[in-house]
């Protein structure tokens, strides 16, 4: 039999590359930083110029509007970051889970639940108990509720070595069907919506987001000491690098995999109870605002270091905030234009990483 | 209401097949795109624009021809799926960026697009005459026989992704192309050793993917919705669910048929079974319930041939020991 492709046709395909790959081993981390900000600059570029293609406005309007609409008033300023704040509160739920490789995909989910948890609490005992027991409770019930969620599929990938990325995936939907079913059951009249609450509420200091933000900013730095300097974060990273070797040096993987989901399931607890508890919202499916999957992306940008979360998570709430301003001042009806400028972005930075783990070495002429 | 209930899962499930497929097609050679949603929406966009391309340029709505429509609409779609694919495969295989990450980008940018392209560039006034055509089966009478209305009175999409179905699975099994594409998707090194052109491979299996996993969100609104549109954020769901599908069916084209058949009757069920509200939610809750049953089960049996793909969400690249 005839083999087509066989091994001697190979190398003939390789050369008539000019150039080849190679991976790198370490980089300076001021060519890090300006290899992020010329695919990050590319990427706001090339946003401008496609939202002045669809308006009659120059690209140059579009970085006024983004500054505008993220930095324009005090209190937009407050709400960059807040939003900020709240998805550096998911992202340090990921990142220890994606140190040891473990695909997270379940922020969503977990957020959720906890919502939904600090929610019943207050919507069930709102008013029957004093204030500082329920929120005390609630507190609690968030951070149980949060662990739970992220703990069932690290189980099953510590003993059974189940699929994490699509058992956290399918615990989103779950979630969310969840609170749907919860929210079909116990309103019963027409409006289908739970009601806003009155009980439950974190007091005030100088405004309503100040404590939130200081909380996941402290969070952030304990994070990065406890994945820096502590033997846990340097069983992660063993475990993250290779299974094999954290077995070799007697690390417990199985151990090291539920320790560290539960941390990230009571953090994303943590989160879904500021969401509630921070003003009472009412509850929906989509509380979350997506935030665990944007954190997926903020902590990968920043390299799952917690402190280049506070840059990676302020950029995302930047473009975020300031792209409603964008659409307002370039007439642009559709709001979709957020995620496609979001989208660009991400792409560029994506591309950019390969810049980063690779470089591009061309050939030398062979004496010729 | 039998008939029609399994009119409505059959129709409801083509829609999740077809996300499936293209998913199915991409794991085996090793690559997990999570950007399956976005490209589906992309799909709808693009078979949209090309579909009211055509309509508008008829002089009447009643003119439109069946056979016209479809190719322009497809081939539109496949264009813009097409195009979403390409973006994934440059940055997994050829810049080796993480997949998750990529597909995650890709659905953000997806759906965002799509929407924006539905709404400003999409006159949707003669999508009803269009949509006519498009749901256009062999048996059109709403008397007939039932059993011939569940198996032929859906429109050519429907069959279209049962014939693409088995001729995936044909080929994964059967053929050198197919015996290659798992190779790569299982140990691309020994592919890559053996001769098999590791990155072909992979953007061929990306690019087939997309096309056909356009098609769904194609399907989904001009036949199943009759051409209204909402919003992505339907065909973004349908998405994630035809990634879980993947899993239920273990990577298997054929069943995959029967797959999508049952989630589209679990989907469905909520809205035609008499009951409270709460119990209908419960009821949409049972297709990812049982996706996780089925991801448990299957890794504690721990067989061999129900496991993904080796290298799935792995990217290659060859000097690496």
């Amino acid at each position: 039999m005839e083999q087509k492709n066989g091994p001697a046709s190979m190398p003939k395909q390789h050369q008539g590359l000019p150039f080849h790959i190679i991976k790198r081993v370490n980089i300076p981390i001021w060519k890090k930083i300006l290899v992020y900000a010329i695919a990050i600059a590319g990427g706001l570029l090339l946003s401008g110029l496609i939202c002045a293609a669809f308006s009659d406005e120059s690209p140059l309007y579009f970085f006024t509007c983004l500054f505008k609409g993220a930095f324009g008033t005090e209190r937009k300023i407050w709400l960059l970051l807040l939003d900020a704040a709240l998805l550096l509160g998911v992202s340090m739920a990921l990142i220890p889970a994606f140190k040891m490789k473990f695909w997270n995909l379940g922020g969503n989910g977990q957020i959720l639940i906890a919502c939904l948890c600090s929610y019943s609490l207050s919507f069930f005992l709102g008013g029957k108990i004093p204030e500082w027991l329920l929120l005390l409770l609630m507190f609690a019930a968030s951070l149980v509720s949060g662990i739970i969620w992220a703990l069932i599929p690290a189980l099953f990938k510590a003993f059974f070595n189940t699929n994490e990325t699509l058992f956290t995936l399918m615990m989103n939907y779950i979630a969310t069907g969840i609170v749907l079913y919860c929210r079909a059951s116990w309103i019963s009249s027409g409006s289908a919506q739970f009601p806003t609450l009155t009980n439950g509420i974190l007091p005030k200091i100088y405004n309503n987001m100040l404590p939130t933000v200081v909380v996941f900013v402290l969070l952030t730095l304990v994070m990065f000491v406890y994945l820096k300097y502590s033997k846990h974060g340097y069983e992660i990273s063993v475990v993250g690098e290779s299974v094999n070797t954290a077995k070799y040096i007697g690390i417990n993987v199985k151990k090291v995999i539920i320790r560290t989901m539960i941390l990230s399931g009571a953090i994303a607890g943590l989160v879904g109870f500021f969401l509630i508890a921070r003003t009472g919202p009412g509850l929906s499916g989509d509380t979350t605002n997506n935030m665990g999957f944007t954190a997926i992306m903020t902590s990968w940008l920043a390299s799952f270091n917690p402190l280049l979360m506070f840059l990676s998570c302020f950029f995302i709430s930047f473009i975020t905030r300031g792209m409603s301003q964008v659409q307002q001042g370039f007439h642009l009806t559709s709001n979709s234009i957020v995620s496609i400028v979001v989208g660009l972005i991400y792409f560029c930075v994506i591309a950019c990483s390969f810049f980063i783990n690779y470089r591009i070495v061309f050939r030398k002429k062979e004496g010729k | 209401m039998l008939t029609n209930f399994l009119i409505g899962a059959i129709a409801l499930g083509v829609v999740l097949l077809y996300g499936c497929l293209g998913e199915t097609l991409m794991e085996k050679a090793g690559q997990l795109n999570l950007g399956i949603p976005g490209i589906m929406c992309m799909g709808t966009a693009g078979g949209c624009f090309g579909a009211a391309l055509y309509m508008n340029g008829l002089a009447f709505a009643g003119d439109a021809v069946w056979f016209p429509l479809i190719l322009i609409s497809i081939c539109f779609s496949i264009l813009f799926s097409v195009f979403t694919g390409l973006i994934y495969a440059f940055l997994t295989v050829t810049l080796r960026c993480n997949q998750n990450i990529t597909g995650l980008a890709i659905t953000t940018f997806g759906t965002g697009l799509s929407q924006f392209i539905m709404e400003v560039y999409v006159p949707r006034d003669r999508f009803d005459a269009a949509s006519v055509l498009f749901s256009k089966g062999f048996v059109n009478d709403p008397g007939a026989n039932g059993v011939l209305r569940v198996l032929f009175s859906h429109g050519v999409f429907v069959y279209l992704a049962i014939a693409l179905a088995l001729v995936f699975s044909f080929v994964l099994k059967r053929t050198r192309l197919g015996l290659h594409l798992r190779a790569v998707g299982e140990s691309p090194a020994a592919a890559d050793a053996d001769g098999i052109n590791v990155t072909g491979y992979k953007y061929g299996a990306i690019l087939a993917g997309s096309a056909v996993a356009g098609f769904g969100g194609l399907f989904y609104t001009m036949d199943y919705l009759k051409g209204s549109w909402e919003n992505a954020s339907t065909i973004e769901s349908f998405g994630w669910l035809a990634i879980a599908l993947v899993i239920f069916t273990l990577w298997r084209p054929t069943v995959s048929i029967f797959g999508s058949i049952l989630f589209g009757a679990l989907l469905i069920a909520a809205f035609v079974l008499n009951g409270t509200s709460s119990q209908k939610e419960l009821l949409k809750l049972l297709p990812y319930v049982i996706t996780v049953l089925v991801l448990v089960i299957t890794s504690i049996r721990n067989k061999k041939e129900n496991q993904p793909p080796a290298s799935l969400g792995l990217s290659y690249f060859r000097e690496d020991r």
